[in-house]
């Protein structure tokens, strides 16, 4: 069986974004770039199964060079061979564009990524790509099992989120999954892992396509919250005479 | 030209996003010279559909065959899709939904459109075509122009006040050719709780965490929630816990939600827990350590033990 898991290098969650030139970039100044945290599961969960069923598990970013240390943590924690597509990711149609060339090479049975990436949070490129391969996309799966029967394609069965609850489905391989918790618990790499990482093969391609559909033109930060008003714990019924009365929203 | 509005029918009436959906798409077709048409596909009675017309739409396009009555997003992007061909709509509107999200995606790569997620504001025309969306988990918004001739907008909840009129939209039926191969995956079973207010389609939430000590404290919370006619919510570590349901889970890696209301109670208000409740309009915190750092983000603030707060909020919502 061949897995792709396509990862995201994005700001650590406990980043306070802010802004340069502009507003129209990042500022990188003192951010920490992590492995995006449901691709990790999506990761934790293709390293299982190859554990469990045996398989190739290629990591594949999209993005520039700063990437390379999340894509040499992912093979740290048990990835076999890596790709970057050297380009800035500019938006989900382009992103999807080179994940659809590259999976058109090679036939993976299964294609894992993250339920969204905490950037841009789109939630879209697993479903643009599924589209693009004439392939079913599902997304948010919290549970991934793949039956242990070689003889024709396998078959997954699938635990999906929507709202206010879940439904279980099931359908043939090849697919692309959207994952998140609880999925697999996220993995830490060890120091054999670590080593290891460093001859793994990471082989970097250039983009195929420049499809850009939607550009940023500038970034805003959220207005600050004004000053909170306190409320003694013994008159906690004012509260609600005030979300009437001065909020207006009960 | 138009504007193509995909909606959701529940429990006999046009769900509460999607109104707001259909809404926004009028508004957008108003600035556009144009008129704002719906699509709704599955079993659904015409009256609701024509209370499209309260929203703004003129028009109802009703996909029905039986292979449509079970919601399936890529099913219902290839009909959206047909739709968007006949009506020469240059663009469509989603509101967010578990639903909605698993067709937008679907829906840009076979229309090769332009695409924005977690829209919160009417677009400005003004220079192409340029919509505020909300990134990085609610920390910061993004301008973004769409410069695709077809545009895919996934509005986000309160994006926009919906007015309503006493106007009714025609419904005409609508019956594209299916594609098999979106019928590829089987919905073997669905669990899903009926009676509650669902968290995403929400206008008041109340949430717990930690601080609550045990799943069998949650009366308390579920008390006040009923009281106020709100959606219960947890933080991470709580539904980690298997203290509450997974669906529950707001924040970063849970559920991104912007009510008018979210009171939190017993949660520390880690960076994480705000990312996914930041754009609600107003914060209520209650937290026994007056330094949690929650109340830096909060409207409104309570010094106290869940215990003695929860119950005294409850009686005084349930005597309004
Ligand atoms: C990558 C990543 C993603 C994450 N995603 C999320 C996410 O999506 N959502 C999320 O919630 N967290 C998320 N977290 C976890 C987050 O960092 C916090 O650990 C979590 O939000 C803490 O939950 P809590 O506030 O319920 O618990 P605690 O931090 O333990 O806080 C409990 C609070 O209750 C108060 N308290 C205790 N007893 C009482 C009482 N009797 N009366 C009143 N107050 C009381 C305490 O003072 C304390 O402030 C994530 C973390 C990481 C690293
Ligand atoms: N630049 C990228 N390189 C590789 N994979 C990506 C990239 N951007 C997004 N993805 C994958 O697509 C998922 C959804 O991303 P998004 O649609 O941006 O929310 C992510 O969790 C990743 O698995």
């Amino acid at each position: 069986m061949k897995i792709l898991v396509c990862v995201t290098s994005v700001p650590d969650t406990t980043t306070k974004i802010t802004f340069t030139d502009n507003n129209t970039k990042l500022s990188k100044a003192g951010v920490t770039f992590i492995t995006g945290p449901y691709d990790d599961y999506a990761l934790a969960r293709a390293v299982e199964l190859k554990e469990k069923l045996g398989a190739s598990v290629t990591v594949l970013n999209v993005g520039g060079a700063e990437a390379e240390p999340v894509i040499r943590k992912c093979l740290a924690i048990g990835a076999d061979d890596a790709i970057r597509v050297n380009a800035e990711p500019r938006d989900a149609y382009f992103v999807a564009e080179q994940i659809a060339a590259i999976a058109k090479e090679n036939n993976y049975d299964l294609i894992l990524m993250g339920r969204e990436s905490i950037d841009y949070n789109g939630g879209q490129v697993h479903g643009i790509v599924g589209e693009m391969l004439g392939i079913p996309s599902i997304s948010p799966v919290m549970l991934l099992d793949i039956d242990g029967d070689t003889a024709g394609p396998r078959t997954a069965k699938i635990t999906r989120e929507i709202e206010g609850g879940k439904e279980e489905l099931e359908a043939k391989l090849p697919l692309v999954l959207g994952c998140q918790e609880p999925i697999a618990e996220w993995k830490i790499p060890n120091m054999r892992g670590i080593m290891t990482a460093r001859t793994k093969p990471l082989k970097v391609v250039e983009a195929t396509s420049t499809d850009v559909l939607t550009d940023v033109s500038g970034y805003e930060l959220p207005p600050a919250r004004g000053a909170v008003k306190m409320i003694k714990a013994e008159e906690a019924e004012t509260l609600i005479h005030l979300l009437r009365t001065e909020a207006k929203i009960i | 030209m138009s504007v193509l509005v995909f909606a959701e029918v529940e429990n006999g009436t046009l769900k509460k996003s999607s109104q707001e959906a259909i809404f926004y798409g009028a508004k957008v077709a108003e600035m556009m010279g144009t008129s704002a048409t719906v699509i709704v596909a599955g079993q659904s009675d015409n009256s609701a559909l024509a209370e499209a017309g309260k929203y703004g739409a003129n028009k109802v396009l009703h996909a029905v065959d039986a292979k449509l009555n079970e919601p399936n997003g890529m099913a219902y992007a290839t009909v959206v899709a047909a739709a968007t061909q006949q009506e020469g709509a240059s663009v469509i509107v989603l509101a967010k939904s578990s639903l909605a999200d698993a067709m937008t995606a679907r829906l840009a790569g076979k229309l090769k459109a332009g695409l924005a997620a977690n829209v919160i504001e009417l677009p400005d025309l003004s220079n192409g075509f340029r919509v505020k969306s909300s990134i990085y988990t609610g920390k910061a918004f993004a301008y973004n122009d769409l410069k695709a001739d077809t545009k895919i907008l996934a509005i986000k909840k309160n994006t926009i006040i919906v007015e309503e009129t006493d106007a009714t939209a025609t419904v005409e039926s609508f019956t594209p050719a299916l594609n098999d191969a979106d019928f590829a995956v089987t919905v073997k079973s669905v669990e899903k709780a009926t009676s509650d207010i669902l968290l995403p389609e929400a206008d008041l939430v109340v949430s717990a965490g930690r601080g609550l000590k045990g799943p069998e404290n949650w009366g308390i919370v579920e008390d006040l929630a009923k009281a106020l006619g709100a959606a219960t919510a947890c933080s991470k570590p709580v539904s980690d816990l298997d203290w509450r349901p997974h669906h529950e889970h707001v924040g970063q890696t849970g559920i991104k939600v912007s009510p008018n209301l979210y009171i939190a109670a017993g949660i520390s208000g880690a960076i994480q827990h705000l990312a996914g409740v930041n754009s609600s309009k107003v914060i209520v915190v209650i937290n026994k350590d007056p330094d949690a750092p929650f109340f830096k983000s909060a409207d409104y603030g309570i010094v106290g033990d869940v215990f003695e707060v929860l119950p005294r909020l409850t009686k005084a919502a349930q005597a309004l």
